[in-house]
């Protein structure tokens, strides 16, 4: 791959390093060092181990959460009906069974699998982390390998802790320079996936690098390598640093002071060698980037905020004009008109993507002292119970509250509908999570993806909004 | 050589992007089961509101009943890692999926399933939506040789990665493969906590 034999990407020495042996010519055996679980995509791997007579070989590597399908407006397991509270229990009982610790909805600390991983140090440098779940390409945050699987994998790596992989391709996403106000990583990972298109990714492993990576928190990072795998990205990654540490330190299952040392030492030779060599290369300027909208169907169908809605016509392609032609008649959209004239029905601050506290936070202030506009049905649903009690230490609670906003229990709520807070047909959703697809919300669901400030703004307004355009009286244009 | 791993009635689905969630919506994923997905597959497109087959949708059209070959077009099957896609597909009757490319997941999905999922270029998957304009195709598909076989000896070839054909054709254990390799695991285990101890 590389021009010197010597010189390899970060993806490539944390794969190089988790090598157990070879299975085929071109497919190797991997170690996973942290296999989290959740209710929706486990219990018939459970059921395929236990009709096979095989067990968990690694219950200390594995961890468990309750969140696709629980609700948040209240903690009993039969709160999003009686199918959910079957898959429910059928968690709590196989994590029983095989020793796996679970947080529950009894637990204080309990969320999205992907807020909780790192916040409960489970998530480490690299590390290989596999989840049946697509947005476990967070975790790349943190320099650890980190993938979605399906449920015979996941099987395959509780029976194991091993996964067989081929090597993917190496996709080295450069952003320099700084971040305009309001303008959040959200906004940047929009952006990019609008260049690169919604299977830009696929067969890649994308890394992220650049001035404006390295001045960016683990939450913005976490946005950043949640949406890698909406672009087709097999993970996203970031190169640990400072910054990384910073964050792990301290957190329940992070190393202990006699190993500490040790472990950041090993943390700091995971990087990109400076003469490795990616298979493709996208450089972006970050000052260029201004608040992203979604008008259509798939995350690529991406606009700013103040630009118009393109005519089918624009598009070179036969197949994109053909698919935006039918996102317009989805959305409800004709061409040239403004996002900025569309009112909206309902506003969705949470998801794996953007309900840590620092995208509270950035919502809060946009809402501070404002109410959200009538007839506009607003909620908050922070991403686990640490970040929620975070939010209300810091008022930030009080501020939705006060505004107008529902302030839920942690969960993935309306994110993907499969619980009991949903879309209404035809309504239009401004949302913070990371589909954009029909039906995702709800059938007949219109959903724009943006960030946390974007949407904060959305409520208040009653109307999508450009957040940087504000005006003196913190009003917007 | 020849093995012929599919055959039958090929159903065109002309989209680009089928998303997970148009594949199987999320209110089917609350089962604990494998089975029972196949009335589920493309849900919200194959019924109307009332939930009468729509019959505008490929799939419900008389001359598709019975289709066991799905050809559509780029990044089939892109976004969520529900399996509960490819079990849905499968258990509808389809075992091979041509397209001209597919998500990573999902074809990882399908395969360790047994289904064999065939990715050409552009200009093949469109001379494939062409035959299927001419009338409802049936198509032999020999992995062994490699090629999709349409009768009149006309036929046009595909590539698969090496691994993947031997295990399709081998129909292995996926599990019980790796297991062979449960020695390597445990010297694995101990040189890793040796060198990094903080991780168990």
């Amino acid at each position: 791959m590389g021009q010197s034999s010597s010189a390899k990407t970060l993806y490539q020495k944390i794969y190089a390093s988790h090598v157990v042996g070879k299975l085929n010519p071109s497919t190797d055996l991997l170690y996973v060092d942290r296999h989290l679980i959740h209710e929706v995509t486990s219990p018939q791997a459970f059921s395929g181990l236990k009709l096979a007579k095989r067990s968990v070989r690694r219950p200390d590597l594995t961890f468990a959460t309750m969140d696709h399908n629980v609700s948040t407006q209240r903690r009993s397991l039969d709160a999003a009906g009686e199918t959910s509270r079957k898959q429910l229990e059928a968690l709590a009982a196989n994590c029983a069974e095989n020793n796996i610790p679970l947080l529950d909805l009894t637990h204080p600390d309990q969320g999205i699998v992907h807020v909780i991983g790192p916040e409960q140090g489970l998530t480490q440098p690299g590390m290989i982390i596999v989840c049946g779940d697509s947005h476990t390409s967070t975790h790349g945050a943190f320099g650890a390998l980190a993938f979605g699987i399906g449920t015979s994998e996941v099987e395959h790596v509780l029976a194991t802790q091993t996964l067989p992989q081929q090597q993917a391709k190496t996709l080295k996403i450069e952003i320099n320079g700084e971040l305009s106000a309001h303008v959040t990583p959200k906004d940047v990972i929009l952006a990019v996936i609008g260049q690169l298109g919604t299977a830009g990714g696929n067969g890649f492993v994308a890394e992220f690098c650049g001035s404006a990576i390295r001045g960016m928190s683990m939450e913005g990072r976490m946005t950043l390598c949640n949406m890698s795998i909406e672009m087709g990205a097999k993970a996203g990654l970031i190169a640990p640093d400072e910054t990384t540490f910073a964050y792990i330190q301290g957190k329940a299952h992070a190393p202990k002071a006699d190993h500490w040392q040790a472990a950041v030492a090993y943390w700091q030779s995971l990087y990109s060698d400076a003469d490795a060599v990616f298979d493709k290369t996208v450089v972006l300027n970050a000052s260029s980037i201004t608040p992203q909208i979604t008008w259509g169907t798939n995350p690529e169908q991406v606009i700013a905020i103040d630009q118009s809605v393109p005519a089918p016509s624009s598009f070179a392609d036969a197949t994109k004009r053909d698919a935006a032609s039918r996102a317009l008649d989805y959305m409800g959209l004709v061409p040239g008109q403004k996002l900025t004239d569309c009112n909206v029905d309902v506003v969705f601050i949470g998801s794996c993507t953007n309900s840590r506290i620092e995208d509270l936070r950035a919502a809060a202030s946009v809402v501070k002292g404002k109410k959200v506009a009538a007839g506009v049905r607003a909620l908050v649903v922070p991403g686990s119970g640490v970040v929620k009690r975070q939010a209300e230490s810091e008022g930030l609670a009080a501020v939705f509250k006060d505004a107008g906003f529902e302030w839920r229990e942690p969960g993935c709520s309306m994110c993907l509908g499969m619980n009991d807070d949903r879309v209404e047909a035809g309504q239009r959703c401004a949302s913070t999570s990371n589909r954009n697809f029909e039906g995702r919300q709800g059938r007949g669901a219109r959903t724009h993806l943006v960030s946390p400030a974007m949407a904060a703004a959305a409520a208040i307004a009653g109307k999508f909004v450009n957040v940087a355009a504000v005006n003196d009286k913190g009003d917007w244009a | 050589m020849s093995q012929i791993f599919a055959q039958g009635l090929v159903c065109p689905l002309d989209k680009n992007n089928v998303d997970t969630d148009q594949i199987i919506p999320k209110q089917f994923l609350t089962s604990v089961s494998r089975d029972g997905f196949a009335e589920a597959m493309f849900y919200d497109w194959r019924y109307l509101a009332d939930g009468a087959p729509n019959p505008e949708f490929v799939i419900n059209k008389p001359e598709y009943q019975g289709a066991s070959i799905l050809l559509t077009r780029d990044n089939f099957g892109c976004g969520s890692s529900r399996e509960h896609a490819p079990w849905a597909i499968q258990q509808y009757g389809f075992n091979v999926i041509i397209a001209h490319s597919f998500a990573d997941i999902f074809f990882n999905n399908s395969v360790n399933n047994g289904m064999l999922l065939i990715c050409l270029s552009k200009t093949n998957i469109e001379l494939l939506f062409n035959r299927c304009a001419q009338g409802p195709q049936q198509w032999q598909i020999d992995l062994q040789s490699q090629e999709i076989l349409f009768g009149n000896n006309a036929a046009m070839g595909f590539n698969i990665d090496g691994d993947i054909k031997q295990r399709l054709l081998s129909g292995l254990d996926f599990i019980g493969s790796s297991e062979q390799l449960n020695p390597q695991i445990a010297d694995y285990e101990q040189s890793r906590k040796a060198s990094q101890p903080w991780l168990g």
